[in-house]
């Protein structure tokens, strides 16, 4: 971006933002919106204080089980649709259904089947993040280059082999990408999940600071949560970064 | 047709290593892409598919290999019924078929690793044939850093590292540019005269099927067929210059120009 000549860096929209924050929250225009200044201050306080640790750790432990839930069953699921087409078949309509569906709508009934408790919070995740990794997995399965599959054969492959060796690895780069979308969605899902039920994790803080108005602790949670899911997001990014080159030299 | 086989056969001076006899391959779909296909190919020389585009050579390449069923006949590979792939015979792919994600040494070593073989006797045996293909210096690039020609050089370099018998090349050169490929089959006829393989090499170049081969298999078109065996030997010639020039090599070239031709004018017609 340019603005009359000078480089402006990305970074200063967001400095834009929050002064225009900080002058709406100084003016007391809306009480929903206290000045970003104590926003930052609340979020420091939040970072040092005990309660935000437990609830942290509830959230953490929620959303990493039900990510790794997904993730473990989510690949294999997913390269079984791309390599067998009766399991395609089978699956297919309803992974799709899944990955596009209002699955907020589920987690009542999630609670029913599993109570008012962490289970509930993990199956949520795992429900919201396994159906895209499914998808970008199956993708990846089937983009595999045949004559790289016909190689392995070809090399005497073992079927373990030919999975371990070159399937997998070949569509590491859409599984990656599987996951990382499947992360984004799991904090969604940690967060409705725990808002639902509303007496563990930071849903309860959520609970307790939007109940009784305490609007900058509201938001120092909601960036917390916000900047977690973009730092998590940008690790995979990362490892994606690292296989790039698979898909060009695939092409 | 068999007693072509056999005089071919003769001609070549050995024992046929594989065996091909009344292979016919359909395709789901119902294209008919090989009907009765009888076919010698001797022991240590190299035998050229050739042929108008879509005969089926490289679907008889890939039933040799065991890739691909036929729904009839079937293939021995030294006394041996084909059921799958094996050992005995290496592949090299028109496309390379190089593991991305690996280096060259780990790409040459591949069909070792498969083997189970141990980490050290395959990178002995990588670094060997890594020389022997031209390619030394290059043992931790990774393929995406490599031209065409030396993609190339390392799916050969990895079929040879196998020790197969038999070696099964599905156009190799036809993704490498001309004067690469000129380089690479120079360097091909160098090796395997060192090496002793028994090749069977698809193309769809005439100069090159006629430079390389011992004898050179014309298929018919679809479905396809074996329209004749031409024996193509050209030894006695050192100098590759020597035998593209030599009026043996450009008789047969035209030779085979006449044959094929044929078909095209019917294919026009039709």
């Amino acid at each position: 971006m340019k603005v009359f000549g000078w480089r402006v860096p990305m970074m200063f929209s967001l400095v834009v933002w929050l002064v225009v924050w900080e002058i709406i929250g100084q003016a007391g225009w809306m009480f929903l919106i206290p000045p970003f200044t104590d926003v930052l201050r609340a979020s420091f306080e939040l970072l040092g204080s005990e309660s935000f640790h437990k609830s942290a750790g509830v959230t953490l432990s929620a959303f990493a089980s039900g990510m790794g839930i997904a993730i473990a069953a989510g690949i294999p699921l997913g390269v079984l649709m791309g390599r067998v087409d009766a399991v395609d078949r089978l699956l297919g309509m309803w992974v799709n259904v899944f990955v596009s569906a209002p699955l907020t709508a589920l987690v009542p009934i999630i609670m029913i089947l599993f109570g008012f408790g962490q289970t509930t919070i993990i199956v949520t995740v795992m429900l919201f993040a396994i159906w895209i990794i499914v998808l970008d997995t199956r993708a990846g399965i089937r983009s595999v280059n045949p004559s790289l599959i016909d190689m392995a054969r070809a090399f005497c492959a073992s079927r373990f082999q030919l999975y371990t060796r070159v399937l997998i690895l070949a569509a590491l780069p859409e599984i990656l990408a599987g996951i990382r979308l499947g992360l984004i969605r799991g904090v969604k899902g940690v967060v409705i999940g725990q808002l639902l039920v509303a007496i563990i994790g930071l849903g309860e803080l959520f609970e307790l600071y939007s109940r009784n108005f305490l609007m900058d602790k509201f938001w120092a949670v909601t960036i917390l949560l916000f900047a977690f899911a973009i730092a998590a997001s940008s690790l995979i990014e990362m490892l994606e970064r690292r296989v790039e080159y698979y898909a060009g030299a695939r092409g | 047709m068999s007693d072509q086989v056999a005089q071919a056969a003769q001609s070549a001076g050995s024992d046929p290593i594989v065996r091909v006899t009344g292979i016919s391959k359909r395709y789901e779909g119902g294209v008919q892409a090989l009907e009765g296909v009888d076919l010698d190919f001797p022991e240590g020389r190299l035998t050229s598919l050739l042929g108008p585009s879509g005969c089926g050579k490289t679907t008889l390449l890939k039933i040799i290999a065991g890739l691909l069923e036929p729904n009839a006949g079937e293939v021995q590979v030294a006394g041996r019924r084909v059921t799958g792939p094996g050992p005995e015979r290496a592949f090299v792919f028109q496309d390379f078929a190089l593991l991305p994600w690996a280096t060259v040494t780990r790409n040459v070593a591949f069909g070792l690793e498969l083997q189970g073989i141990s980490k050290a006797e395959r990178r002995e045996k990588a670094r060997h044939y890594i020389r022997e293909v031209g390619l030394t210096g290059f043992e931790d690039r990774y393929p995406h850093e490599l031209s065409g020609g030396m993609r190339q050089r390392v799916g050969l370099a990895r079929a040879m590292a196998v020790d197969a018998d038999v070696l099964l090349m599905d156009e190799p050169f036809s993704a490498v540019d001309e004067q690469t490929r000129r380089k690479f089959q120079e360097d091909l006829l160098h090796l395997l005269s060192v090496e002793k393989k028994t090749v069977i090499f698809v193309t769809h170049s005439i100069e090159e099927a006629v430079y390389l081969s011992s004898q050179v298999v014309l298929l018919s078109r679809r479905p396809g067929r074996v329209s004749k065996i031409i024996p193509t030997d050209l030894g006695g010639l050192e100098s590759p210059d020597a035998i593209r020039r030599s009026k043996r090599y450009l008789d047969t070239v035209e030779d085979i120009w006449g044959m094929l031709k044929q078909y095209l004018l019917e294919d026009e017609i039709k």
